[in-house]
């Protein structure tokens, strides 16, 4: 356990470091340099390597070789970098490589305003990069769990063995709190599994109970082949259909069949609520000093740690008895969408905004005592 | 020297991966055997090699051996390499592209990583077109020669590679051709044995696209003109420059010690570690 006043940025840095994070390599952009420059300066310390690249694309794809050397890797952007990285975390999701992409949210598109919060990504990560495919998308809500959801960015990348996006936003990114750290034999640190099998039966994309083949490093013995192309459990391109649909299946259900584990939400006041409020993010913080203000009427609150997959089950059950469901967010309605889906359009109220402001507790509240 | 067979049963995915894409004459095969001879005279375990790509006919070549071997994406196989040589500095990493991927959409790594002296051996297939895609003009397509997105000829300058990997700071710069095959595997092996980044640039040619386009004839037509239109430097510097016009000239540009980025980055940490100020 360790006291500490730490920015969001600097909390998350120290969360891939307690991980066991030993690769990193960006590009600098506002407001997400400090977790570079963290990792900067402590990386070296524990062994670790830091790089800054020549852009964003290079970055992930340096990530991407380091954590074939068998290294956890990560990088750190925001918008205009995150962009930039779409064809990496195609590559990722198709060569079944770890991964931790954080985007530290600012106001888009393009250059938008750079200092900024925003929760303009939320889409993006779920379908920035071409072609059809599962993701992990994390949002914390204060500094704390920016070191927390770190962990488990890493965790679940190495237990899935895929990409996972954490996004923060400039509040959380840039906000000081007073934390306290866990000590390291505190924490549940998952490596991915490495196989146990001699060289020649290894199959590094085989059907296997978990549906997570495991990965073995370059390096060490095991020449196997890895390619963006579609392939068959060798890595080798294949053109057959039923070598692409297995393969296809395996990636869908290797994530949707753990929906349980790794959908992380917090429930405040949900049972028998009358309304509903969903938020996540810095947005969250909000929202959760609106509920206090309406403490009168059933207000609930369910904030969503996991974006990615949508956790659809919590938000049904914390949604049950809900007339009315209010979501704010810092963008024009794009986790709105996912919860209109589940929930019918005519209960969801927007609260939204798009322009740099963070939402305030009296909007949300507005939208929870609104009269129709 | 271990006779064909044996080279080929060592290190070809020769179960698996037969027969290859490429056009029947095309080039690439011949820069494989190089890089395959090179690695066997320098006597590297297979464990210790990888090879990395990017897209294009020329990215197609690590599918057949028997590394670490890495098929990325479009211009950005010297950024993955970059990743895999920092988590693990004891491998030897063969980077293999083509002409579009290394220059056009890859410039940028490029230069950075020639520039950060980073223990790579890289090998770009220059055939001066977009093989794969179909014959269109290159960043090395010769002016005024035509692509299928040239169709009034190319008005662009070329890139001289060589050129531009010295002034980027690279240890070891040289060119050969896929006529000159021992000269070729000479130069991956002085590039592989290299501590810094090598760069290699196996100048090929396409006849399917790029040769059918310009009508220079069958492979072996194309091959021959690699012969009789090459010069090696020493003869190169005797010519005046109107001789010299649209002639290759083959060789070894720079071959020197500079320090390697991993290396450097390992006193960063012996530093950090021993309490050395940030
Ligand atoms: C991002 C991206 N843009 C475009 C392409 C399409 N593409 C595939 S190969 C290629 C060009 C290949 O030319 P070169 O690198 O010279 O290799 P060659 O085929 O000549 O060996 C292009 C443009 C792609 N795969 N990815
Ligand atoms: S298209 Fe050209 S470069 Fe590609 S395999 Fe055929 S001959 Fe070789
Ligand atoms: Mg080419």
């Amino acid at each position: 356990m360790r006291t500490a006043f730490l920015q969001g940025n600097e909390a998350c840095a120290y969360g891939a470091l307690a991980a066991g994070c030993r690769f990193f390599a960006g590009y600098p952009i506002t407001p997400s340099t400090t977790i570079a420059e963290t990792m900067a300066r402590e990386l070296p310390k524990v062994g670790g390597v830091f790089i800054q690249m020549e852009d964003e694309i290079a970055s992930l794809a340096a990530v991407l070789g380091a954590s074939v050397g068998g290294l956890k890797a990560m990088t750190a952007t925001s918008g205009p970098g995150f962009s930039l990285m779409q064809e990496h975390i195609g590559y990722a999701v198709m060569a079944e490589i770890p991964c931790v992409i954080v985007d530290v949210q600012r106001l888009g598109p393009s250059t938008g305003q750079p200092t900024s919060p925003s929760q303009g990504d939320v889409m993006q990560a779920r379908w920035g990069t071409h072609g059809d495919h599962p993701i992990i998308a994390l949002s914390p809500t204060s500094v704390r769990e920016c070191f927390d959801l770190t962990v488990t960015a890493f965790n679940l990348s190495e237990k899935y063995r895929t990409p996972v996006i954490l996004l923060m936003d400039a509040v959380v990114g840039h906000m000081r709190e007073k934390v306290i750290l866990p000590a390291p034999e505190e924490l549940e640190i998952i490596d991915r599994a490495r196989p146990n099998v001699p060289p020649e039966w290894y199959f590094p994309y085989e059907e296997t109970a978990s549906d997570v083949p495991p990965m073995a490093n370059f390096g060490d013995g095991f020449r196997y082949h890895i390619t963006g192309l579609m392939h068959d459990r060798a890595g080798f391109p294949t053109q057959r259909l039923d070598e692409i649909n297995a393969w296809l299946t395996r990636i869908f259900r290797k994530i949707d069949a753990h929906v349980d584990d790794i959908a992380i939400t917090e429930a405040i006041n949900v049972e028998h609520a009358r309304t509903l409020v969903i938020a996540y993010g810095c947005t969250a913080r909000a929202a959760k000093e609106a509920i206090y203000m309406c403490r009168r009427h059933r207000v609930g609150l369910l904030v969503l740690k996991t974006l990615w997959p949508f956790p659809k089950d919590q938000v049904l059950l914390a949604a049950h008895e809900a007339q009315r469901v209010v979501v704010p967010e810092m963008n024009m309605g794009q986790i709105a969408l996912e919860v209109e889906r589940l929930v019918g359009r005519s209960k969801v109220r927007r609260v939204r905004r798009a322009d740099g402001e963070m939402i305030t507790p009296q909007e949300i509240r507005a939208a929870i005592e609104y009269k129709e | 020297m271990a006779t064909q067979r044996q080279l080929i049963y060592d290190y070809l995915r020769h179960k698996k991966k037969f027969p290859n894409i490429w056009c029947a004459g095309c080039g690439i095969g011949i820069v494989m055997g190089a890089i395959i001879r090179a690695v066997d005279e320098l006597g590297y375990d297979k464990n210790q090699v990888a090879m990395i790509s990017g897209i294009g006919c020329s990215g197609r070549m690590p599918v057949y051996l028997d590394f670490y071997t890495m098929h990325t994406t479009h211009g950005r196989a010297l950024s993955f390499a970059t990743g895999l040589k920092l988590a693990r500095p004891e491998l030897k990493i063969i980077v293999v592209m083509g002409d579009g991927d290394a220059l056009a959409i890859g410039g940028n790594h490029f230069i950075h990583t020639a520039r950060r002296n980073i223990d790579l051996t890289a090998i770009v297939i220059n055939n001066a077109t977009y093989g794969m895609t179909g014959g269109q003009y290159s960043p090395t397509t010769p002016q005024h020669m035509l692509a299928t997105t040239a169709p009034y000829g190319n008005i662009e300058q070329d890139f001289p590679i060589c050129e531009l990997a010295q002034v980027c700071g690279a240890a070891f710069v040289a060119r050969s051709t896929v006529y000159h095959v021992e000269e070729l595997q000479g130069y991956i092996e002085q590039g592989l044995e290299k501590k810094g980044f090598a760069l290699i640039e196996a100048v090929s040619y396409c006849h399917t696209t790029y040769g059918r386009l310009n009508r220079l004839g069958s492979a072996v037509d194309m091959m021959r003109a690699l012969k009789e239109n090459s010069v090696t430097r020493q003869t190169a510097e005797k010519l005046p420059p109107e001789e010299l016009q649209g002639k290759i000239v083959r060789g070894i540009f720079v071959d020197r010690e500079v320090p390697e980025y991993t290396q450097l980055y390992q006193k960063i940490i012996e530093r950090a570690q021993s309490g050395g100020k940030a």
